[in-house]
């Protein structure tokens, strides 16, 4: 199928851009990142925008930062440069393992980092790995830049708390340092198809115990949710198979969440699935 | 209209495209490349994938304004002076075809695929090529051929 | 004595590949012609709905468009769709106009079309009509279709037809039966998906019109394209260029064939329709969607005595070409490989508000297969033996062929136990059942099920007198021609039209071992009406079984033209002369022309024999007497994730004897593509409408065809048992692996959940329904 049309610019600053995007105020103007989400539904007539702005040649929205504390990860970034970057395979192996299984290669080629959280489709990869690492994200507004935690970020579906004329940079992955283990476990029924329920999980393991984990999932309401319940059982579980005590913190993964219907699943399989599935990433990322 | 520089398969091509014409149309109404079919609206089928600046990419999600500047490969352009890509061989070779339609994008994939990992075992193949959709093999000749091909482009420098 | 390889067995890579790897391709939405215009359709939102007002004003004002038509444009001039296959004498068959006039019965029919100077402005102006619709309650369900009070989908009712066939005495088989199995199975809708979407191109001169079109049969199009429009036959010629796949979907006359020609001719211009993937699953026909009830009567030790099937099936909203043959096509095979006494069958055909089905790979075999194969497994499970000895007990053994089955047909040769022992070794079926009792011993979370089909299928469509005592419109012979060109290279002009099967390489291995002249002498030519006038075409299995012996007897008809030229060159007479390593050579001594020496001198045409045409050429029509049947045993092993309901296909095996073989290699590519659809069928695929008859699974991104990443290797080996009913001994390959592994597959996953008194498992056996079955609700 085929677009409607629309303008087209291609700023080469953001500033420049910010500009285009104040200035068409009031027009449905959509920033175009890769484009792998927008533009099959251009293609299906499912948005009609007035004007693409392109963020495509903004070089300063590319790339992977170790900066101290914590790693920056430009929006502009394709996923494929995220699996790739040493930086966060040593720093954020979550994001990696996350980011290889979004989509497939060709995809992850032209998608970006930013991109995907912007879209904040709770059944994308990225959202949940975002909260489960309480990522920082850094935007561009009118009064300057201005940083959100991801808890706040993502809104409801399909939507988050950027405003009509701001533009995401990047994000601040934090450093867990030492003891961290991660692992994201997705479930879906062929290869390229979207997560029914994604876990992301990050585990401190101290003395064969957890000593303090973070779960958030994919597809289990309007936005990705954290699993607090999950987290606040986690300190004490042993890392080895115990009596159950993994089990025992994983069953509550789907203790107030709203999951959705659709082709693929029903909200009781979609809660089963959270708890089966937390204590798989959970076991795997403290292994 | 916008004004955009496009090399494919080693022409330079300097056009008026709209905004919203995709890659593929580019090249195929535009160029009359014609190798580089379209299987579905949405990217799932990756039978347009082409090489962009050296990277698979799936040429119905590429707006042609944003390859502005680029180097696109189409599997047109795969065979240097007449003689067959190893990747081209190896299908040809391992039966890894029938109605062809997949083809292109396979062999650019998995082209793609060898360049980050030259010898990729079963299931990194398998998992490698989980872009690109075909209804007639049921890909286990696939796998062999693109094992072959591995081989013989880690064969020839 | 030959002393050059035979060309026949052997794995000859493919002609077909040199353009297909390097993207010379001839797709039909690769065409562009001087002046062509691109047409673009408005589809029906709605499943059931009057047309209330058609306003294409303002469409017609929008850049680059040429004109706009809704349904009434085009009037009387459009016809009917053609339903060739009109199965009982009292059949429903529904006035099916191309494009929507008056009433629109499923989401997808076409209602108006814009044509443009390009494809983007033809889209665009689509926005720009406008329709008003008074709906009508969609009709989805098959049963609540044909209850009293129903919406009639059209004025005559609900039920198309009810077809009934039997033999021997059921009644007598059921009564008093010791075990008495009685099972539904639902064959969900699927979508074919053929990678190529459907583009047609049709262009006139003023008075006669070629129609280029990715079709599985440009022979039968251009008769039906004849009849529906009135433009006489003579003057449209139909071209299949390189057609990416078929699978049945483009076994069809559609609507946009005819309304592509049709605005051709009222604009004098060329036009070209290319199909979006999105509108392609709503409007290319869909496939099986029957509700299948099977009993089976058996003896205490499991010995069938009959079986008896009662068939629901969807028609959908009109009857398309075969759309009622299709579950006819199945009737002949619910008993299987099994001897049984008495057999009845009755099928209803539903009209519904969705997109109609017909044929998709396998066309009601598969459904057979799969509800025989799957009540076999319950039969055991009854009686308390494994899978494998209930089908021991009931299939027809190797010395008892030909063999006339309860099912009406003569199955000519077979070895089941042949194909059965081989799969058997191959898949280590032993060591298997022992990890399963060791994995349900354990309690494993995951568990191993072993599933097994021992299918057969009809092939080689098809004898004519049969298809004529079925009240199919046509008939089911092959025609070929061999031409000598001068230079002793030869040509093939066949009927059959491939999209994939790789007829250019094993028709030349035909003539290239029949004719004594190297592989690569031998052109094919095919799919076009103007070069290759007569043919069937291609679907069933049918090519090799049906037009391949078509090719071998045309080449022995040269021969014998041939012979006399060689004869009268030799001066000997042709009972002197024998044939070897493509030479008539003088019984005896040295001297010899070879075939292209003779082609050479018929050609100049100086010194023939007396009242000789100087030429060699030969056509030949092959109509088969009896079907051919392929058969086999497909073992598959999967694990069950319990926790999650997700399954694994660990191991597959099929053993295929589909007789004489021509190219091994081509054999192998039809059986693994064939297992991936029917895994498909098990696993993945199900077209899914709404309650208000809108189709859910309209992108790929929603109907989950498998990539390679979720299938498995495939182990596959051949017993060979020659059919009989052909010179070649062949019988055809195109459907057995679909036919053969959707129950493997369900009957593996069955088989692992049976610890949780699991019996059945809808498909496709999503994991959402795993888990359900497992929970002991419905799946």
């Amino acid at each position: 199928m085929i677009p409607a049309s629309f303008e087209y610019v291609r700023p080469s600053t953001v500033e420049e851009a910010a500009q285009i995007l104040r200035n068409a105020a009031g027009d449905d103007v959509k920033l175009l990142a890769g484009g792998q989400s927008l533009l099959p539904l251009l293609r299906l007539r499912l948005a009609y925008p007035a004007a693409l702005i392109d963020l495509g040649r903004i070089d300063e929205l590319r790339g992977v930062r170790d900066e101290a504390d914590h790693v920056f990860i430009a929006a502009m970034t394709t996923h494929d440069e995220v699996v790739k970057s040493a930086v966060v395979q040593e720093q954020c192996p979550l994001v990696a393992l996350a980011t290889a299984q979004v989509a497939d290669p060709a995809v992850r080629h032209r998608g970006t980092f930013g991109g995907s959280m912007a879209h904040a489709d709770p059944a994308g990869d990225l959202p949940a790995v975002a909260l489960a690492l309480d990522m920082e994200f850094t935007i561009l507004s009118a009064e300057g830049t201005r940083t959100l935690p991801a808890s706040e970020f993502f809104v409801d579906y399909l939507e988050t708390a950027l405003g009509p004329g701001e533009i995401l940079l990047g994000a601040k992955v934090p450093k867990l340092g030492a003891g961290w283990g991660f692992h994201y476990e997705k479930f879906h029924r062929t290869a390229q198809a979207w997560a029914i329920v994604g876990v992301a999980a990050a585990v401190k393991r101290e003395n064969g115990t957890i000593s303090e984990g973070r779960v958030a999932l994919t597809n289990m309401g309007s936005t990705p949710v954290r699993a607090f319940s999950v987290e606040r059982r986690l300190p004490g579980v042993p890392v080895a198979d115990g009596n159950g005590e993994l089990r025992e913190a994983a069953s509550t993964a789907a203790n107030d969440t709203e999951p959705p219907t659709d082709l693929h699943a029903r909200p009781d399989y979609r809660r089963h699935l959270a708890v089966v599935l937390t204590e798989r990433a959970v076991r795997k990322a403290a292994a | 209209m916008s004004r955009i520089t496009v090399t494919v398969d080693g022409t330079k091509y300097e056009e008026e495209v709209e905004p919203r014409l995709l890659l593929v149309h580019f090249l195929r109404d535009r160029l009359g490349r014609t190798g580089t079919p379209i299987g579905c609206d949405t990217s799932n089928c990756g039978a347009c994938t082409v090489l962009m600046d050296g990277r698979s990419v799936k040429s119905c999600s590429v707006l042609a304004v944003q390859a502005d500047g680029s180097d696109i490969l189409t599997i047109e352009g795969l065979a240097e002076h007449g003689t067959l890509h190893p990747m081209q061989r190896a299908f040809h070779e391992e039966h890894a075809l029938q109605c062809g339609y997949c083809t292109p994008g396979m062999i650019l994939a998995s082209i793609d695929l060898i360049q980050d990992n030259p010898d990729p075992s079963e299931d990194e193949i398998r998992s490698g090529l989980e872009g690109n959709l075909c209804r007639c093999t049921g890909y286990s000749n696939i796998v062999r051929a693109v094992r072959k091909g591995a081989q013989e482009m880690g064969a020839t420098p | 004595m030959s002393t050059t390889e035979a060309e026949i067995g052997r794995a000859r890579r493919r002609k077909e590949d040199a353009r297909l790897i390097t993207g010379r391709t001839q797709w039909t939405d690769n065409i562009q012609l001087p002046g062509m215009l691109h047409v673009a359709f408005l589809r029906s939102p709605m499943a059931h709905a009057r047309i209330i007002r058609v306003d294409v004003s303002a469409a017609k004002g929008q850049p680059g468009v040429v004109a706009v038509f809704s349904g009434q444009d085009f009037g009387d001039e459009q016809g009917s769709l053609p339903c060739a296959w009109p199965v009982t004498e009292d059949i429903v068959i529904p006035d099916h106009p191309p494009m929507a006039t008056s009433t629109v019965r499923y989401v997808g029919e076409a209602v108006a079309c814009v044509i443009a100077t390009d494809r983007y402005k033809a889209a665009d102006a689509l926005d720009a009509i406008e329709i008003d619709y008074e709906p009508l309650p969609a009709v989805l369900d098959m049963n609540e279709a044909l209850a009293e009070g129903a919406t009639p989908v059209h004025e005559g009712g609900n039920k198309s037809f009810t077809w009934k066939f039997g033999t021997g005495d059921a009644e007598a088989a059921f009564r008093d039966a010791p075990v008495v199995i009685e099972r539904t199975y639902v064959q969900q809708r699927l979508i074919p998906s053929a990678m190529e979407p459907r583009a047609v191109v049709a262009q006139t001169d003023g008075d006669s019109f070629i129609v280029h079109s990715a079709t599985q049969i440009p022979h039968i199009l251009r008769v039906m394209l004849a009849a529906t429009t009135g433009i006489p036959e003579h003057k449209i010629r139909v071209i299949a260029p390189d057609v990416g796949g078929g699978f049945g979907s483009k076994l069809q006359v559609t609507a946009e064939e005819v309304l592509t020609l049709l605005i051709s001719k009222r604009l004098g211009r060329p036009v070209k329709w290319t199909e979006s993937r999105s509108e392609g699953n709503l409007t290319v026909h869909h496939g099986r969607d029957q509700i299948q009830r099977i009993s089976l009567a058996a003896s205490a030790d499991g010995v069938l005595r009959g079986v008896k099937v009662d068939l629901l099936a969807d028609m959908g909203a009109y009857l398309m070409l075969v759309t009622p043959g299709i579950p006819l096509l199945g009737a002949f095979m619910y008993t299987g490989v099994y001897k049984m006494d008495a057999y009845d069958f009755t099928c209803t055909g539903v009209f519904t508000t969705k997109m109609p089905t017909d044929a998709y790979r396998g066309a009601g075999r598969p459904e057979a297969t799969y509800a025989i194969e799957r009540a076999m497994d319950e039969l055991a499970h009854e009686i308390g033996v494994d899978p494998l000895e209930i089908r021991r007990r009931n299939w027809i053994k190797h010395e008892e062929f030909p063999y006339a089955t309860a099912g009406g047909l003569t199955y000519d040769s077979g070895n089941y136990e042949a194909a059965t022992d081989r799969a058997m070794a191959l898949f280590g079926y032993d060591k298997l059942r022992a990890e399963q009792a060791d994995r349900r011993d354990r309690n494993d979370p995951v568990q191993l099920g072993i599933g097994v089909s021992t299918y057969t299928e009809m092939c080689g469509l098809a004898p004519s007198r049969v298809l004529g005592s079925l009240r199919y419109a046509a008939g089911g012979w092959e025609h070929a021609t061999i031409r000598m060109l001068p230079t002793g290279k030869v040509e093939v002009v066949t009927g059959t039209s491939p999209h994939g099967q790789g007829h250019e390489t094993a028709w030349s291995q035909i003539v290239a071992d029949s004719l004594g002249v190297p592989f690569d002498d031998v052109a094919v030519l095919h799919g076009d009406t103007a070069s290759s006038p007569r043919g069937m075409d291609t679907y069933g299995s049918r090519s090799l079984v049906v037009g391949g012996i078509a090719v071998l007897q045309a080449c022995e008809k040269v021969k014998e033209n041939a012979k006399q030229v060689a004869a009268h060159l030799l001066e000997c007479a042709p009972e002197d002369l024998e044939f070897t390593d493509g030479a008539f050579r003088v019984r005896g001594t040295e001297a010899a022309k070879t075939i292209q020496e003779i082609a050479l001198a018929t050609f100049a045409a100086h010194d023939l024999p007396e009242g000789f045409e100087p030429q060699l050429d030969a056509g030949s029509t092959f109509d088969p007497e009896a079907f051919s049947f392929p058969h086999g045993t497909h073992l598959c092993a999967i694990e069950v994730d319990t926790e999650t309901g997700e399954s694994k296909i660990r191991s597959y095996v099929a053993v295929d004897d589909i007789g004489n073989v021509i190219n091994p290699l081509i054999v192998e590519g039809q059986v693994h593509g064939g297992i991936a659809q029917g895994i498909a069928q098990a696993l993945y695929e199900e077209a899914v409408y709404d309650s208000d008859g809108n189709l859910l699974t309209t992108t790929m991104a929603d109907y989950l065809i498998p990539s390679a990443a979720d299938l498995p290797d495939f182990t596959t080996a051949r017993t060979v048992t020659p059919a009989t009913s052909n010179p070649l001994g062949v019988k055809g390959v195109g459907e057995a692996g679909t036919i053969a592994s959707t129950p493997a597959v369900v009957n593996a996953l069955v088989d692992a959940l049976s610890p949780y008194g699991i019996r059945d498992v809808a498909m496709p056996c999503t994991p959402e329904r795993v888990w359900r079955a497992i929970q002991g609700g419905t799946s």
